[in-house]
Order: C-alpha cells, then sequence, then structure tokens
C-alpha cells in the first residue's frame, strides 16, 4: 500500500484510518526515498494525544508512517524526501501540540539506549533458566532420591551452566576489569559467588552428591541484573532527555554567497566566511562584524542584562543574541576555537575531580567485599580444621557462605531506590544526569544562585506604565509594535493589558542599535536609546513633539516560583547566596524585595570560581544553580549544579541536573527526595546488614541448604525493593 | 517416573517457547515506551475491526 493511499483513505473513511494506520506503521520503514524525522512533543500526555497526533500526521501527503513515544513524548515520522519539517510542525501547531524538529545526528550519539536492552535480554534468560530451575528443585526439596535427584541435577546444570556463561557477563567482565588494576568492587564476590556455587554444584553433582546450588546462583545473577536494568534505564531516560535538549538546536548557519543566504550545517563553515545572523538568532561563531548595526544579549557570558550596541568592527562570540538589527559577520573562529568552545573545555577538566567521588555503593563495597572473601575462607579454614581436612565439605560450606552473604540485597539497595527517586524528579522536571548527582544532592548545605536567566528569564519588563501618560503610552507601544527588541516586546505586553487611545503612526523606522522613530499628529516621536533619542541618562526613552524624554523603567522578570523556591529553601535552613555578573543596582532592585541579603554584583567568571572554592574550603557543599557560560567554572566546582533547560548547551553539559519544569521552586522537592532517598539507600544498607547477620552464623556453622539460600535471597531482595518504594 | 521422559522435555520447550517469544518482543521495540503501551489499549480504534 503506498503512502498516498492511505491518505486518501483515511481521509474517506475516518473509521478505517486505525486499520490503515497499522499497516503502514508496520510496511512503511524501508520505502525508497524515505527519509526519518523525529519530533519532540512535550506537551504531549495521554491516549487521546497519540491518536490526534498520528492521525493529523498521517493525513499530510507523503506521510507513509507516524509512530508516537509517549514515555519520550516524541514522533518518529517516515516521509518523502519532499516533505519538510515545517509542514509537519505547523499541521501539529493546528492541532495545537508544540512541535520541535530534533536533530537526528545528535540522537543517534546516544548509543545508551542499546546497553539497557543488552542487559534486559541477560535479564530475559536468565529469568527463564531460573524459573526452570527452580521448578526442578523443588521436586528435589519434596524428596526426589537416587537416580531422579541425578537426573534433575544434570538437567539443570543444562541450563545453568550457559546460562550463567550468557547472562552473568556484564558482572565477570567488570571484575576482570577491576582486578586487574588490583582493585575489589562489587561486581568481584559476585562473580566468585556464582561461578564458584556453579562449579561446585557441578563437582558436586558428577559425584551424586546431594546439595547443588544452581538455582541460587541463576536467582543471584537474575535479581542483580535487575538492579542493573533499573540503574541502566533511570539514567538512559534522563540522558535520553537531555540529548534532546541539545538535538533542539540543529547547528546550522546562514551563509552569505554572493549575497545570498544559505542554510548550512555549522560545522561546514570555514574562517573567513561571511555569515549572516538575523535578529533573535544566537552567533554560530566568533566573528567581526562586517556590515551592520545591532544590540546584542551577552547575559549568557557575562551575566549582564542589559543589551550591548555593536557596530562595524566589533567582534562577536559564539553564543551570543542579535537582537534588533541583521548582521554580516566575517567568521574569525569556528567550532574548537570559539571561545564558547574553550570554555566548555575548562569545564571538563573540572568535571574529572567529580568522578572521584565515592557513592553510597562504592563506599558499602569497600567493606563488603573484603568482609565476604574473609568470612567464607574462615568457613573453609575452620570446617578443614574440624573434620580433619574433607577438603569437599569445608569447600561446599565456604561456597554457601559465599551465596548467602552475596550482596543480592545490596545490588538492588541503591538502584532501587534511585530509579524511584530520579521517576519522582522526572515527573516534577528535574533530569538527573548524572550518576551520583542524587546522593550529592543529599549533602547539599548551602546554596548560590545566578540570577540572569536562572531567576530570572532574561526578558524584561516594563516597571512603571502607570507613571506614563496614556497619550504617551498609546504612542510607545504603536513605536515599539513594529520591532522585535525585547524591550519593545516588553512595551507592547504591557499596553496590551491598558486601556489606550488608538494612534495612527505614519514613517515609523528602526534603526537598528539606536531605537525607533515616526511621526504623529504632526510631531515627530522616537523611542529607544536615551542619547539617541535626545535624553541625558541612560535607559531607554520615549521623546514626543518637543516635551522632554520620558525614561521608560525595565526589570528582568522572575521565573515562575523564584518566591516559593527561597521560602522553602529558608525553612530548611540553608543559607542562599546570589553571584551575578549584572550591575549592582541591577541586582540590588532585584534582591530586596525577595529578603536575598547575600547578594554580590558585577562578579567575573573567574570570581564566581574564586568564591565557590573559598565556600568549598570553608567545609560548606554547594548547590550552584546557574546557566550562562560565567557559572560553568562555578557549577564544575560546586559540589552538585543545577542548570535551567534555557541553559547554553555547554552548561547543560557541565550540570549534574537539568530543570525542565518552568517553576524553579522544584529545586526544594528535589533537595527533599534526595534527602528521602538517601534515607533509603541507608535503611536497605540496613536490611541487608540484619540479613546478614542472621544469614551468615546458618551458612557458616554448615546448616545453610538450597533452599534456605534461596528463601533468604529472594525475601531480602522483596524487602529491599518495597522499602525502596517508600520514597517520596 | 517413565512419564519424566516425556514431561521433562515438554516442560523445557514450552520454557524455551516462552524465550523465543521474550526474545521477539525486545527485537521488536516493545519495551521502548511503556506509558505509550498503557495508554494506546484504552483507544477504542481497534474494537471493531483488528488490523490485518
Amino acid at each position: 500500500m503506498s503512502a498516498t493511499d492511505a491518505h486518501i483513505r483515511m481521509s474517506a473513511c475516518p473509521g478505517c484510518d486505525a486499520t490503515s494506520l497499522a499497516t503502514s506503521r508496520a510496511a512503511g520503514t524501508a520505502q525508497a526515498g524515505d527519509q526519518e524525522i523525529a519530533l519532540s512533543l512535550p506537551s504531549m500526555h495521554c491516549a487521546a494525544c497519540i491518536s490526534t497526533v498520528e492521525r493529523g500526521l498521517m493525513d499530510i501527503d507523503g506521510v507513509s508512517s507516524v509512530r508516537v513515544n509517549l514515555t519520550r513524548k516524541r514522533a518518529v515520522v517516515h516521509a518523502r524526501n519532499d516533505v519538510s519539517d515545517e509542514m509537519l510542525t505547523e499541521a501539529l501547531a493546528r492541532l495545537g501540540y508544540d512541535a520541535q524538529p530534533l536533530d537526528q545526528a545528535t540522537l543517534s550519539a546516544d548509543q545508551s539506549d542499546n546497553a539497557a536492552r543488552d542487559i534486559l535480554m541477560r535479564l530475559g534468560v536468565s529469568g527463564f533458566a531460573m524459573m526452570n530451575v527452580m521448578l526442578l528443585s523443588v521436586a528435589i526439596w519434596s524428596g526426589a532420591s537416587d537416580a531422579t535427584r541425578d537426573l534433575f541435577h544434570w538437567i539443570s546444570a543444562a541450563i545453568a551452566l550457559p546460562t550463567i556463561i550468557f547472562a552473568a557477563k556484564p558482572f565477570y567482565v567488570n571484575a576482570w576489569k577491576a582486578l586487574r588494576v588490583a582493585r575489589l568492587n562489587m561486581d568481584v564476590p559476585i562473580t566468585l559467588a556464582i561461578f564458584l556455587a556453579a562449579g561446585m554444584s557441578l563437582f558436586e553433582v558428577a559425584n551424586s552428591g546431594e546439595h547443588a546450588y544452581f538455582d541460587a546462583a541463576l536467582s543471584l545473577c537474575f535479581f542483580l541484573l535487575a538492579g542493573r536494568y533499573l540503574d541502566q534505564r533511570t539514567r538512559t531516560i534522563a540522558r535520553s532527555a537531555a540529548t534532546e535538549l541539545a538535538a533542539l538546536e540543529a547547528p546550522t548557519a546562514l551563509l552569505l554567497t554572493d549575497g545570498k543566504p544559505d542554510t548550512v550545517a555549522l560545522d561546514t563553515l570555514v574562517v573567513g566566511d561571511t555569515v549572516l545572523v538575523r535578529p533573535g538568532a544566537r552567533m554560530p561563531i566568533d566573528g567581526e562584524i562586517i556590515d551592520g548595526d545591532s544590540e546584542l544579549d551577552r547575559a549568557f557570558l557575562t551575566g549582564e542584562s542589559d543589551p550591548i550596541a555593536v557596530r562595524l568592527g566589533d567582534q562577536v562570540r559564539a553564543g551570543e543574541i542579535n537582537l534588533t538589527g541583521p548582521l554580516h559577520v566575517r567568521v574569525t573562529a569556528v567550532g574548537k576555537d570559539t571561545f564558547l568552545h574553550a570554555l566548555a573545555d575548562l569545564i571538563a577538566i573540572a568535571e574529572n575531580s567529580k568522578s572521584k567521588y565515592n557513592s553510597l555503593a562504592d563506599r558499602a563495597a569497600a567493606i563488603y567485599a573484603p568482609a565476604v572473601h574473609l568470612l567464607s575462607f574462615a568457613a573453609f579454614l575452620m570446617w578443614m580444621y574440624l573434620t580433619g581436612g574433607d577438603l569437599r565439605f569445608s569447600l561446599n560450606i565456604a561456597v554457601a557462605t559465599l551465596i548467602i552473604t552475596c550482596p543480592c540485597a545490596l545490588g538492588l539497595a541503591v538502584p532501587a531506590v534511585s530509579t524511584v527517586a530520579s521517576g519522582a524528579l522526572f515527573r516534577k522536571g528535574l533530569l538527573v544526569k548524572h550518576a551520583t548527582a542524587l546522593e550529592r544532592l543529599a549533602e547539599v548545605t548551602a546554596v548560590v544562585f545566578d540570577k540572569t536567566g536562572t531567576l530570572t528569564i532574561g526578558q524584561p519588563r516594563l516597571l512603571n506604565p502607570d507613571a506614563i501618560a496614556p497619550a504617551d503610552m498609546a504612542v510607545a507601544a504603536a513605536l515599539a509594535s513594529s520591532s522585535a527588541h525585547p524591550r519593545s516586546k516588553a512595551i507592547a505586553q504591557a499596553a496590551a493589558e491598558m486601556d489606550l487611545p488608538e494612534v495612527t503612526l505614519t514613517n515609523v523606522k528602526e534603526q537598528a542599535g539606536h531605537g525607533i522613530s515616526g511621526q504623529w499628529n504632526g510631531q515627530s516621536v522616537a523611542l529607544g536609546r536615551a542619547d539617541w533619542v535626545g535624553g541625558t541618562s541612560d535607559g531607554t526613552q520615549l521623546r514626543v513633539g518637543d516635551q522632554a524624554p520620558i525614561a521608560l523603567e525595565f526589570e528582568d522578570t522572575l521565573r515562575t516560583g523564584v518566591a516559593e523556591l527561597l521560602e522553602l529553601l529558608k525553612d530548611l535552613g540553608f543559607p542562599i547566596t546570589l553571584l551575578s555578573g549584572d550591575t549592582p543596582d541591577n541586582v540590588e532592585q532585584f534582591a530586596t524585595p525577595l529578603g536575598l541579603t547575600d547578594w554580590r554584583a558585577g562578579i567575573l567568571p573567574d570570581d564566581k570560581a574564586a568564591i565557590l572554592k573559598q565556600m568549598t574550603a570553608d567545609g560548606d557543599k554547594v548547590l550552584m544553580v546557574g546557566d550562562g557560560l560565567n557559572d560553568t567554572a562555578a557549577m564544575a566546582l560546586a559540589h552538585v549544579s543545577i542548570a535551567p533547560a534555557s541553559a547554553l548547551d555547554a552548561t547543560r553539559v557541565a550540570a549534574d541536573m537539568v530543570l525542565v519544569a518552568p517553576d524553579v521552586s522544584q529545586i526544594a522537592d528535589g533537595l527533599r527526595i534526595a534527602k528521602s532517598a538517601r534515607r533509603r539507600i541507608l535503611e536497605n544498607f540496613g536490611i541487608a546488614a540484619c540479613y546478614n547477620a542472621i544469614a551468615v552464623p546458618i551458612a557458616f556453622f554448615g546448616f545453610a541448604t538450597p533452599l534456605a539460600a534461596a528463601i533468604a535471597m529472594s525475601s531480602s531482595s522483596i524487602i529491599v525493593s518495597l522499602n525502596a518504594l517508600r520514597t517520596r | 517416573m517413565e512419564v519424566l521422559t516425556f514431561l521433562i522435555p515438554v516442560s523445557l520447550g514450552l520454557g524455551c517457547l516462552g524465550l523465543v517469544a521474550f526474545w521477539w518482543t525486545l527485537r521488536s521495540d516493545q519495551y521502548d515506551d511503556p506509558e505509550g503501551d498503557s495508554a494506546r489499549i484504552l483507544r477504542d480504534d481497534y474494537d471493531d475491526h483488528p488490523a490485518d
């Protein structure tokens, strides 16, 4: 069935569309001339959304298949090559969904999906083998003897041995890696227990022995793989969401050849090229302005909230946002040579220091692994002495001890909790990117915020609309409506909420970097920079005819939930510091109404890092929340860091967590959940210790049977998982 | 006890069948979107005529 067929049938008979959808979905993956487009659909949330989106996209001519993934809030579309991203996003916009095309190259670079699938396969195989061997074991435990028992044991061996070689691979590979550099990790006792149990059992079976531990070896494998899978999946979901943020910024630039702009991939640019940067766009490269006037938003680099005027000959840097006029920029540095990238490299160095953090699981393993080995060795020696050298019997006891003490519950203790906690945070809009970020968040003693872009959204808001006469305000609004400058938008927004007289302007002109002028009732009017309008002071002013210019005051708009966040943090007793690169006036205006007393303004990136270093040296464990490049060095030095989703790519990469929700007060929730998760992990360790306190003596003195091992192992794993569910 | 020679291969065969089914579900991406799948079963698109 061709794509067009499906399309026609769908519109003719809405009742049949499910059928055509399903068929085309199955068939439509490999048609000639197909392209695959991935879309991000953040507002999708229910069954009805899936139907609406899938049907809506199938209605477009040329689309052959659509598959929505609700977990990742994504849609993958297969379509003919003449279907553009815009056609799809426009169709979705009409249906009421915000859609963003995702960069396939960035998405496919993320291979962690395969790792999760690999573990899932091993988990499935070990689960199958465990259940079958368990069935045979039940027969043995309920009294099968002699030839029947031996037969059952042999069948168990035939199932268990290949399974162990396949399913336990992640453990023995990791154990070998650790042993090669003369270290012990949790995988060493696991591997030893699994292989000794299997080997010893095989020896027993060959000699018609009574006990075989194949089921124990397999369930050990199964439970531990379950822990690994949870761990992997939690991080995959958070990481894929973070990759998606990067994929949203498709790396393209407008290359000017003979005066005509052409969209090209960023990595094809070379030094000496000329690119066009439209108002509202981000500088893709470092360069020099060769044509045009404009204003730049440098908040990402410096934290300054006021725009900076630039003109011919000025240097621009990648990451800055062009505000008013189109600029022609000659490329002086691309890719890895840009200032942005140099800063990002600095962060990578600081990152290494973080990987040295010892997680709770590592610390537990450091005590646990040697203890287990010593204990089973001691059991072996003791029984060798007591039985006067009965090697087979002593070895049996030693293996039983190793199996029973093996960290089945420990292997689940941390992943189960972090899965629940990360899931809760994910729903609240906090992505946990780094493996140990949750544990580090639980230890925080002080919080440091950046201002511009973090607590504010970097968009101005008009402060004094009521102080301006309605007639003047109407003129300002009319002038502002023709410009895309953030302050113009703020004036238009403020005017929309007021009841203003109609005004008609003629001859409206925007002079990039300066302001907008026009004619009103025979007078000349202008809105723009104070010195350009004819005023004296700084800032933005409005001049109507020959009257004295009127000052328009702006402040940065607060993010949702800032006041609540600060309140909650104060209640929890955290000292809060505000470090901003903005001017003291702007910072004070911001901090005082919020009751923030510890603020510092005009801080350079190096100073931020120095302050963080000082705080760390004073014994504080700092949570740093920031979005700009000027914050990244400080964020890398902080104990744990959070960046909002609107932050620069480099900053999001450096951050341990990314806040996707618009409401910043979720950070306080994040702190609470992290602390709760830490408590649950410690409780789980406690449970595992209690269980060992009972089980170890039983095994040590030779009372353990395969049945006892199976019961103890399963029950402790279940208790630990249930306890993890209490994280909230 | 002779019945065991018959029953044990049968039980193992059934187990293998389950394993193959699991392998197939894994290969055909059926664990990629748990949330979406739980929502999809509530749609009435397939109620009258199953997908062919």
